[in-house]
């Protein structure tokens, strides 16, 4: 037994260093924001001494900040929306029925998320550039397909299979028409696989940066390209720069709090 | 049992005609600009595999393919195992679990380039934590200007940035895991490692290969971060072949030889993910050959 306790002492132990080592960096960022530059180059303080809003209030009044924001999110819920709806009915018929190419279909669908997004920023600015969609919102939120709608129909094809065949059997002998069935029925049955490949795409989209700056000028410009540039022109404001990076990061720890459920659920039902 | 029905095809074309857009029509023209040349003004010329053999014989390009390989490497020997022992380490109820898991989730959802600005700041000597404290007890460490500080950097982010991916799929792969086998090992005085060997490992398998394929495919891809960070510095010491690749195509606008680097870039990426897939699953067959085996005997 005494063994034993020693295992738990040491397993609580190794979890809760892993967790500060995850903190630490995050830590000094909080740390950071919440300082003046002036603060953060001349001396070094575990806590900031002279207490600072300044650099979040930098942000919230100017719109070449904010708008950065606003449009990150816009062209994420644009590309969650578009993913999910669009593999809902490709891994409905990937799991249910056997047609002509199945199987190396759904095996290209895969290779599309190791296509390295550097090889794709010039085609795209290019493809782009012909339907005149550059710095618009759906150009980011089209591109994002790329790798966001194979992963979405993985995910649900992984969850769509652990639902029983007769489901669809009975309600279709009840007199349901398909699409009734489906919306009504079949969705509301893999609602966690839906909240896990919505989760999935979200951060995949969120957390990407090449492809949205390539494909944005001013209008649609994803708050971490305003970051890099801000960085380069105005002589490296640290303050401002921590305080954009911890808002970056709320948008991201609201979805995993809301979704930490289905998360464990998903990973053991669904193939991600 | 999957019915035959060729209309399923009709749900598939939706998914299709995006990826189509997306996916199909970029790539062809990767393809197109690979094989022609151009003097400016649209007008192009045929020139056959020559920018592939370009590539292939560049010695550039085999200094940012090793340094790739050697990245991706080092990445999977350290996070594998580390995940693997961290996920086994986790609660297996109660509050903590749901505490643990947003707190090591966090990490997962910050943008990249906020990710390397992080690390760039963590590491800096003057203003950063981890640079300001190794100085302080006398390592003399400088990641913009020494080699191994640099990569050891880049290591650290990623190991920073990703183990939580594997900790997460191997925890939800051992908590599948029904409390029977757990009492049948018991039952045989089963020891910590045998319960390891022979129950958890095979059990979580099928979650290890998506983690070891995905871990595999996005160290492969990396770009943003240590372009933050390192800039592809000191020298070329941290360039992989994300970062030498859009360089060739944005900075330098040779879109030959980097249309033809795109090509084989692509091709060592799903190459290296069949071999993994490959291999991983024939030893998963291998060991249930072996427990037919093993059982057979009186």
């Amino acid at each position: 037994m005494n063994t034993s306790r020693r295992m738990q002492y040491l397993k609580a132990v190794s979890v809760s260093a892993y967790i500060v080592f995850l903190l630490l960096p995050i830590y000094w960022l909080l740390n950071m924001s919440f300082k003046n530059n002036q603060e953060i180059l001349s001396t070094f303080t575990l806590w900031p001494t002279d207490f600072t809003l300044d650099n979040y209030i930098t942000i919230f009044t100017d719109p070449s900040w904010y708008s950065g924001y606003i449009n990150s999110l816009i062209y994420v819920l644009m590309n969650t929306v578009i993913a999910v709806s669009v593999a809902l009915p490709a891994a409905y018929a990937f799991s249910r029925y056997r047609f002509v190419g199945d199987k190396h279909l759904f095996f290209w669908l895969l290779t599309n998320r190791m296509a390295p997004p550097a090889v794709f920023v010039l085609p795209f600015f290019q493809l782009y550039s012909a339907f005149g969609l550059i710095d618009t919102h759906i150009a980011v939120a089209l591109a994002h397909c790329l790798f966001n709608v194979p992963l979405a129909v993985w995910i649900l094809e992984g969850f769509m299979s652990g639902v029983p065949r007769e489901i669809d059997e009975t309600a279709y002998i009840d007199g349901y028409s398909f699409p009734r069935f489906f919306l009504r029925i079949f969705t509301s049955l893999i609602s966690s696989g839906i909240g896990v490949a919505a989760f999935f795409c979200f951060m995949f989209s969120w957390v990407e940066l090449l492809i949205a700056r390539t494909l944005t000028v001013t209008d649609a410009k994803p708050i971490s390209a305003v970051m890099t540039r801000t960085v380069s022109a105005s002589g490296l404001d640290w303050g401002v720069l921590a305080a954009a990076g911890i808002l970056t990061i709320i948008p991201g720890a609201l979805v995993i709090y809301f979704v930490r459920n289905h998360i464990a659920k998903g990973f053991a039902l669904g193939r991600v | 049992m999957k019915t035959q029905n060729n209309k399923a095809w009709l749900m598939v074309v939706p998914v299709l005609l995006l990826v189509a857009l997306s996916a199909i029509i970029p790539l062809m023209t990767v393809v197109n600009y690979s094989v022609q040349d151009t003097f400016g003004n649209n007008e192009f010329f045929w020139v056959g595999t020559e920018w592939f053999q370009e590539i292939l014989q560049s010695e550039r390009f085999h200094n940012a393919l090793l340094r790739t390989l050697l990245f991706s490497g080092l990445i999977l020997a350290i996070e594998i195992p580390l995940g693997i022992a961290i996920a086994l380490a986790m609660p297996r109820g109660g509050v903590w679990v749901s505490v643990c898991l947003v707190l090591m989730a966090l990490p997962l959802l910050i943008p990249w380039n906020v990710v390397g600005t992080i690390w760039q700041v963590f590491g800096r000597v003057d203003i950063g934590l981890l640079g300001h404290g190794l100085a302080s007890v006398g390592i003399d460490y400088n990641y913009t200007q020494n080699t191994f500080d640099a990569w050891a950097t880049l290591i650290i982010m990623d190991v920073w940035h990703w183990t939580s991916l594997v900790v997460l799929l191997c925890y939800s792969g051992l908590v599948a895991i029904p409390e029977v086998f757990y009492q049948a090992a018991r039952i045989d005085g089963a020891s910590r490692w045998s319960v390891f060997r022979y129950i958890q490992l095979p059990k979580i398998k099928r979650v290890l290969l998506i983690a070891v394929l995905l871990r595999f495919m996005d160290s492969f891809m990396i770009y943003t971060e240590p372009f933050v960070v390192t800039g592809g510095g000191p020298g070329n010491a941290t360039t992989f072949l994300s970062i030498d690749l859009v360089q060739m195509a944005v900075g330098q606008f040779d879109l030959g030889p980097a249309a033809a680097m795109s090509l084989i870039y692509f091709l060592v990426i799903l190459l290296l993910c069949w071999v993994f897939y490959t291999v991983m699953t024939s030893h998963d067959n291998e060991t249930h050959e072996g427990v037919h085996r093993a059982g057979g005997r009186p």
